[in-house]
């Protein structure tokens, strides 16, 4: 079977899960159905109130595992708590969304039960009749069709928007939900968290932002920073950036777009100088339209762009000025 | 305090991809090399610690002899020492093997902190730093932007997403990685780097066969996920060419 582990905080599902759940779909097919079937597991306090949610999807059943030591989430109390599940549904495969929780505590979970963990995955094929992993490698100038080495099970996480929510498949009547069987050993449990905030009031709202022109490394200075306001005013877009030219303190952090920033889907998105690390792309890909200008032509920001121009940013972004001031 | 900062050697940002004869690898020959941009971020953290309460860092790497040049780049900023943990077959390992490679050697130091960066840009498998916790049975805590130590005691920021964070206590020893602009990056002196000739690299063996838990099948250039609609000549033709297109065809203008 295969065991997708979905995440919750709260009572609130993340949305991650169900693009998890559609890659299991996905893996299912190519696996072929002895694989079969899908059960998903969601742990913490809120597990019952998303459980609901999870057993619309297509799936054999879903578990929800919830104890004293699971109010709030720790890496050690999810490592006993997930191992204890694997351990009782002997899955095949154990799918997870690539979150930062699971960034958190999947290493930890895979190397105390020694079993092979394939992250950040983007596909899933048949390669010599098994089941084949695409991963980006190398900041996205690659990609890897990687397998498992070892015993199963074999974890898997799923990049953040690689399966869409939206194509994963409702069942025909809602999934059993069922308690999984899970006791956590609080004595364990090394993390002391504290409750989670915001840091600054986000003054920003990028999500409502029609046009966003967004500058990266390729700016160079801080000094060259005008350059790229002047472009989106010319847009009439909002300036944002990259993480680099936030952790520079070039522009501040409020402005980030990516995985540790916003999520944003304008009807234009320019990005200036930007490669188009992963990190930056899951926060903009659903833009409606995409224009990437790069000098290096095999930037992967190309590869989602809609329109390219590869030259000297330098360059380029005056002559857009120019022009779109042109009327 | 005794604090390790794993670091790992990765190619540059700059260099372009070509692959082996068989498509499984990179072309090695064509490559230059720098030290991951997060374990500079979590090199940078371990400075500062030990500018504020004391002790030594020790830099921890796993490698082919290559890696000496990132190994020394952190000495030249001002890290005390090194373990090198050398083995050709590491160059292409994965985040399990790397652990399992160092654990030992780290083990026998008993550190009190250990940090590292978040991912690596060449696999960023974003592995190494749990599976080495795991390994040294020490608690973790990862994409951490803050770290504050005081006596035993460790508490730490950590980034969640959507720019939410979340401070969390844990004992001593632990193990942290480290999230890039936690601070700003020092550069080596002139003065540093004459000084990291007779700092101490201490090379250590794997202790076993390398062995990674994934096989690289297949490496091969990105598929498009769309049709990109590239525009050629001057500056002054392309802005003309994509403004008119962006508000005849696409009509977002």
């Amino acid at each position: 079977m295969i065991l997708v582990v979905a995440e919750q905080h709260d009572g609130k599902l993340n949305r991650a899960s169900l693009e998890a759940i559609a890659g299991a779909q996905e893996l299912l097919t190519a696996a072929g159905a002895s694989a079969g079937p899908i059960t998903v597991v969601v742990a913490g306090n809120g597990a019952s109130r998303v459980a609901g949610d999870l057993a619309a999807a297509d799936v054999g059943g879903v578990l929800t595992a919830d104890a004293d030591g699971l109010s709030d989430y720790t890496p050690d109390a999810w490592v006993q708590a997930i191992r204890q599940v694997i351990d009782q549904t002997s899955p095949q495969y154990v799918i997870f969304p690539h979150t930062y929780q699971t960034r958190d505590y999947a290493p930890a979970l895979a190397a105390t039960i020694d079993r092979a963990l394939i992250t950040d995955v983007i596909g899933v094929k048949q390669v010599g009749g098994a089941a084949a992993f695409s991963r980006p490698m190398f900041q996205g100038k690659l990609t890897a069709d990687v397998a498992p080495v070892g015993d199963a099970p074999f974890l898997i996480t799923f990049q953040i928007g690689a399966f869409r929510a939206d194509a994963m498949k409702r069942g025909a009547s809602a999934a059993a939900v069922s308690q999984a069987n899970v006791t956590i050993d609080a004595a364990a449990i090394r993390q002391k968290p504290e409750a989670p905030f915001q840091e600054a009031k986000q003054a920003v709202d990028l999500s409502q932002a029609e046009r966003i022109v967004a500058v990266g490394r390729g700016i160079k200075t801080q000094e060259n920073i005008p350059i790229a306001e002047k472009l989106a005013k010319a847009f009439g877009a909002e300036l944002a950036a990259s993480r680099p030219i936030c952790d520079n303190g070039w522009l501040p952090m409020e402005r980030q777009i990516g995985s540790s920033g916003q999520t944003v889907a304008p009807k234009l998105y320019v990005a200036l100088g930007i490669s188009g690390a992963i990190q930056h792309l899951v926060g903009m890909k659903g833009a409606r339209i995409i224009v990437a200008i790069n000098k290096d032509a095999e930037a992967p920001i190309f590869e989602v762009a809609d329109y390219g121009i590869q030259g000297d940013i330098f360059e380029i972004a005056p002559a857009l000025v120019a022009e779109l001031e042109k009327s | 305090m005794k604090i390790a900062v794993c670091i790992k050697q990765v190619p540059t940002r700059e260099w372009q991809p070509r692959l082996n004869a068989d498509k499984t690898w990179i072309r090695e020959q064509d490559v230059s090399y720098e030290m991951n941009e997060p374990d500079a971020y979590a090199l940078e953290e371990s400075l500062r610690l030990r500018e504020k309460h004391g002790g030594e860092v020790v830099v921890c790497s796993a490698g082919p002899t290559r890696v000496q040049q990132v190994i020394r780049e952190a000495l030249a900023r001002g890290a005390d020492r090194a373990i090198h943990v050398e083995d050709a077959a590491l160059g292409a390992a994965d985040a399990y093997a790397a652990a399992a490679a160092l654990a030992p050697a780290m083990a026998e130091e008993q550190f009190d902190l250990i940090l590292t960066g978040l991912q690596s840009d060449d696999q960023g498998h974003a592995q190494f730093g749990p599976v080495l916790a795991t390994r040294l049975n020490v608690p973790h805590s990862t994409i951490i932007m803050e770290v504050l130590v005081d006596g035993q005691s460790l508490r730490v920021k950590r980034e969640l997403e959507g720019g939410w964070f979340q401070h969390i206590a844990m004992p001593l020893p632990a193990l942290l990685t480290i999230q890039s602009g936690i601070n700003q990056l020092r550069y080596a002196t002139l003065k540093g780097i004459m000084a990291a000739k007779k700092k101490e690299i201490k090379k250590v063996a794997t202790p076993g066969a390398v062995a990674s838990r994934q096989k690289v099948l297949a490496l091969y250039a990105p598929t498009k996920s769309k049709q990109t609609t590239m525009i050629g000549g001057s500056p002054a033709e392309a802005a003309k060419e994509l403004v008119k297109r962006l508000r005849e065809e696409a009509r977002v203008l």
